[in-house]
């Protein structure tokens, strides 16, 4: 094994990280706002929820659970089909999406309940004590007062999310994985392998920290 | 005025069915404040939520100034809601939002327009004293403060009716009094029902017109405050009253007099306002050829009127003594003679 940092394609290395970026970044965009939706449906479906529902709740912690339940290498395989139907292809970070999102927005559905739950009852009977609405309830307080534990949950997400990119990567949806694995571990070029992997752990960095940031500045209890 | 007939809350469990509240029927008037006292367990609680319908009545019927509350929609009931302003032990407060934004809460849910908003707002911190805190967050204020805050919030809408669900029960004697001064302030400024439940009876003589007693999901007993106080007819009642009225424990001390050489009989004496004023034992003294010893005696305030007692052993020959019993009972509201060892 010889490192030589001044063959690698840095051109390349940079595409790989954008195509990175704009995986994670639109994953866990649909994830945050599909998993507080399915959240939101496994509390208040939940008994004694605000909108007790047995069957919507069966149906939709069958969903998160089957989902959550799918090793994401094959949920990629999988979802190829579906994948094709709605992207035009499975190959690139844009064919990466679906299964991105349906491998994290039920584990961060999960997440989301748990966050809810954790919301004071008393608050919400202080709400209904005053009149509000279930609409009202859930966009002025059960939001709001989760919102550190739901930044927390979108972190750990997030994250998560970074590593299914990789996976994805090697079996074409590009970016740093992708680049990894097809220029550095099948031509033995082991230098691109540490560099894409030095690059991923730093992309893991940012978030963690503007994470933890976030969730710190408006948890104000 | 708020009159309720027949109420009564059953839970369904699995085996079994617990009758939480069982067939109470009460009239509140306007501008009363009506406590209500119990045991933990009594069903006060229930009994309080179930007349915002935050609990869903099993049977009975609720009218508020003319409103029956139980067949309301949901949709009725919502805007109901709005003129029943309600506090809790634990405040409840939003924690993400400081205490201008909490108070603005329930207006928002009313849909008031911003910049009205704004003002309301002002003039509740004005109301409950809370000048200078307004941007504060929950976690920066003590429990006193919060419970401004809650209270604040359930009179943002210009409710007629102030539920208040053990308002006090989690903040210390000092704290305590400065709410109840608040809640009777509010009560005479803005001529506003109340309706508290707790477990002290100091929050009922300190505050109340009117009380009722639970106990096992009834009401055992109720009146005006004063008759309560010197008349209580139910065990439980007794209890209670006998937290404010006399010490606590003053059995043995009881006990060890009545051992000692000299028996007699001790009796308690409750008088009213005036009575408390004029000079009966002196009276029984000059009259009577008995001997008197004051064992005890204590001042109640109440809102309605002063409440005294006085324990004191009677010595002498036996027509004497209860010749003076008689005499103080024409004088005052109430004696009772709890040691008799002539």
């Amino acid at each position: 094994m010889n490192f030589d940092l001044a063959s690698i394609d840095w051109v390349k290395i940079w595409e790989a990280t954008i195509e990175t970026f704009y995986m994670t970044l639109i994953s866990v965009a649909a994830t945050f706002i599909l998993g507080i939706l399915l959240g939101l449906l496994l509390y208040l479906t939940d008994k004694n929820g605000l909108w007790q529902n047995k069957i919507i709740n069966f149906i939709t912690a069958t969903f998160v659970n089957v989902f959550r339940a799918i090793p994401f290498i094959i949920l990629i395989l999988l979802l190829f089909p579906f994948t094709d139907f709605i992207v035009g292809t499975i190959r690139g970070p844009k064919a990466a999406l679906p299964a991105l999102i349906i491998g994290g927005a039920p584990f961060y559905a999960r997440l989301v309940e748990i966050a809810l739950k954790e919301v004071d009852k008393g608050v919400v009977e202080a709400a209904q004590s005053m009149g509000a609405s279930l609409q009202r309830i859930i966009f002025k307080v059960l939001l709001p007062e989760s919102m550190p534990a739901l930044i927390s949950g979108i972190t750990v997400t997030a994250i998560a999310l970074i590593g299914y990119t990789a996976m994805a990567g090697a079996i074409g949806a590009g970016g740093l994985g992708n680049y990894a694995y097809y220029a550095g571990f099948q031509r033995r070029a082991w230098d691109i392998v540490l560099v894409c992997t030095v690059i991923i752990v730093f992309i893991v960095f940012i978030f963690q920290v503007i994470g933890d940031l976030t969730a710190k500045r408006i948890d104000k209890r | 005025m708020i009159s309720i007939n027949g109420l009564k809350k059953v839970y369904h469990l699995v085996k079994e069915e617990i009758t939480a509240v069982d067939d109470i029927s009460l009239q509140i008037n306007e501008g009363d404040i009506f406590g209500v006292i119990g045991y933990s367990g009594a069903g006060k609680s229930t009994f309080v939520r179930l007349l915002n319908r935050l609990e869903e009545p099993t049977a009975g019927s609720i009218s508020m100034q003319g409103k029956e509350m139980t067949t309301l929609s949901n949709k009725e009931l919502r805007v109901a809601r709005q003129d029943i302003g309600m506090i809790f032990q634990h405040f409840n407060l939003l924690w993400s939002r400081t205490t201008a934004e909490n108070i603005a809460f329930p207006l928002e849910v009313a849909k008031m327009p911003k910049n009205e908003r704004k003002k309301r707002v002002q003039e509740l911190i004005d109301l409950v004293g809370l000048n200078g805190r307004e941007h504060a967050y929950p976690s920066q204020l003590s429990g006193g403060q919060k419970q401004r805050v809650g209270i604040a919030r359930a009179l943002a809408n210009n409710p007629k009716v102030l539920l208040c669900d053990e308002a006090t029960s989690a903040l210390d004697p000092d704290t305590t009094n400065a709410i109840l001064d608040l809640l009777l302030d509010i009560n005479k400024k803005l001529g506003l029902t109340i309706i508290l439940i707790t477990h002290e009876m100091h929050v009922i003589r300190k505050i109340c017109n009117r009380v009722a007693v639970m106990e096992a999901g009834s009401v055992i007993e109720q009146g005006d405050v004063m008759e309560v106080f010197t008349n209580p007819k139910h065990d439980v009642t007794k209890k209670f009253v006998d937290q404010v009225v006399s010490e606590a424990d003053d059995d043995e001390s009881m006990d060890y007099i009545m051992n000692l050489e000299n028996k007699g009989k001790i009796v308690r004496v409750h008088f009213i306002g005036d009575a408390a004023n004029e000079a009966v034992i002196s009276d029984v003294a000059k009259k009577f050829s008995v001997t008197i010893n004051i064992l005890q005696g204590k001042l109640t305030q109440t809102i309605s009127g002063v409440l005294g007692t006085l324990t004191i052993q009677l010595q002498g020959e036996k027509e004497a003594i209860n010749e003076a019993i008689t005499f103080i009972e024409n004088t005052t509201e109430e004696v009772e003679v709890i040691r008799d060892e002539l």
